[in-house]
């Protein structure tokens, strides 16, 4: 999953230093993802895995880092994980 | 000069009893009427800052209104803040700006400022009554403030250095501290930013271009090159883009919307005032504006409603951070700030209608030539167009409501 995610990150993201630069639990924003950028990261998102955010998972946290993308959408795969815990 | 070396310990007591917001609210009406409206044309004509305003609303110690009660300020809510400028800006539309303004970063020190000299900072608004002003913009950025430039230095002696060219400080040469972004460093990425206190002692301002303009000609929003160090702590510990979602962006949207309710006040006063007194030099015949005047009525209190509604929301939002990062969140208080300013120039526009040539004429009691070009400033400073945009993207991925 996170080679996947990692490929709408570097569609999408605009990292300066490009996606390889980040570990899995480092902060995308830090690295440079404007708010305008991490919009077509979920939209990217939605379309890889074929998923929809629900709207409480709508904030700028689940986004955060490729750690944060793959508890998120684990989350939406299983509803029984809450997101919140396995990002944390 | 300390407070305590002029004082006794009483009337410092006194000096330092939190005003609850109802006292706060009489005292600004007083100030509204008597030193605001009475200075208000000058300001505007000359240009220059709202001085004996704001000294008086330092003197009653309105400057504290949002700092919490611990620190020696009044812990009134952004709701409560928001009528008192609501009440200044219905007779000086530019000392109502300064005022939201410095609120809108003592709300951030408030809810954000956790660090010793932060604290301290929050602690001295109160006893010194300080304006706070703010320098977001940068030039080479556009007015994009979720992007900057320059960054913050370390010096040899471990203090914190920073240079930056601000398109726009308003009232800067009279605040006693800025607030200004940044990156966070000098490798960061340049929305990796940082919020940092400059304080005037140790900051220099070097102004740049001037301040001749439509409206809202009293906030001396001047460039300025900005030169400042100070002890790291001054630097908020949490990154910017929080501090903007949860705090400044909400606080802006709600202190303008309030500020600009007052300005529609005013206007809507004087197109009553015209059509009563038409009214009363013809018992007989109902004056043909009336109905507009009713119409109006009805259009300013939709403007009076939206305010409410987003203070209400606001507050609601600083109780369950859930709220303040959510997509809806976002989407309604820029909403709020693009409805309220738009609605302030059509009720402008449609008390001149009413008001007839004595609202066109420029100067006497029933001119409405400065708030006119006063409304105006309210859609583009921060541009609606700049909001709308952000609010574009924030459309795409709502979930509805």
């Amino acid at each position: 999953m996170k080679e996947r995610i990692r490929r709408v990150l570097a569609d999408q993201a605009r990292l300066p230093k490009g996606v390889d630069s980040v570990s899995d639990v480092d902060d995308l924003y830090a690295a440079g993802m404007t708010s305008h950028a991490s919009v077509g990261v979920m939209l990217g998102l939605e379309d890889e895995f074929d998923v929809e955010f629900p709207e409480e998972l709508l904030r700028k946290e689940t986004f955060e880092s490729v750690a944060a993308i793959e508890a998120a959408l684990a989350a939406i795969v299983d509803p029984a994980r809450d997101a919140t815990a396995a990002a944390q | 000069m300390t407070a305590t070396d002029t004082v006794t310990g009483a009337d410092l007591a006194k000096a330092t009893a939190a005003l609850s917001s109802t006292q706060a609210l009489d005292i600004a009406q007083r100030i509204g009427a008597e030193v605001a409206a009475p200075a208000a044309a000058d300001v505007d004509s000359a240009a220059r800052f709202p001085h004996e305003t704001i000294d008086a609303l330092r003197e009653a110690r309105l400057l504290s209104a949002l700092v919490p009660t611990e620190f020696g300020g009044h812990g009134h809510t952004v709701t409560e803040a928001a009528r008192i400028v609501n009440e200044i800006g219905k007779h000086c539309s530019s000392a109502g700006m300064v005022l939201a303004m410095h609120h809108i970063q003592v709300a951030c020190l408030s809810r954000h400022g956790h660090t010793p000299a932060l604290a301290d900072l929050a602690r001295r608004v109160a006893t010194d009554q300080l304006l706070l002003a703010s320098a977001t913009t940068e030039a080479g950025v556009g007015g994009d403030v979720r992007t900057s430039r320059c960054a913050v230095e370390t010096r040899a002696d471990g203090e914190f250095e920073l240079e930056k060219q601000a398109m726009v400080i308003s009232y800067g040469q009279y605040a006693d501290a800025i607030f200004a972004t940044a990156r966070r460093g000098p490798d960061s990425s340049p929305n990796d930013q940082v919020l940092v206190v400059c304080d005037r002692p140790s900051t220099d301002l070097e102004p740049v271009g001037d301040w001749n303009v439509l409206g809202f000609r009293g906030t001396c929003s001047l460039g300025f090159r900005l030169r400042a160090h100070g002890s790291r702590e001054l630097i908020f510990p949490v990154a910017y883009g929080d501090i903007s979602s949860a705090t400044m962006l909400p606080a802006s949207h709600v202190l303008w919307s309030s500020l600009w309710l007052g300005m529609a006040a005013s206007a809507v006063n004087k197109a009553t005032k015209i059509v009563q007194g038409q009214a009363r030099a013809r018992p007989d015949a109902r004056p043909p504006a009336t109905m507009r005047l009713a119409e109006l009525i009805a259009t300013y209190q939709v403007l009076a409603d939206a305010v409410t509604a987003g203070a209400a929301r606001m507050e609601e939002a600083q109780i369950r951070p859930e709220v303040s990062s959510s997509v809806r969140f976002a989407l309604s208080m820029n909403s709020l700030k693009v409805t309220a300013s738009t609605m302030l120039v059509d009720i402008v526009g449609k008390a001149m209608v009413i008001c007839g040539m004595a609202g066109y004429r420029d100067g006497g009691e029933l001119s409405l030539g400065r708030v006119l070009r006063d409304a105006y400033g309210s859609m583009l400073m921060v541009n609606n167009d700049r909001i709308l945009d952000n609010n574009a993207q924030l459309a795409l991925v709502h979930r509805g409501f």
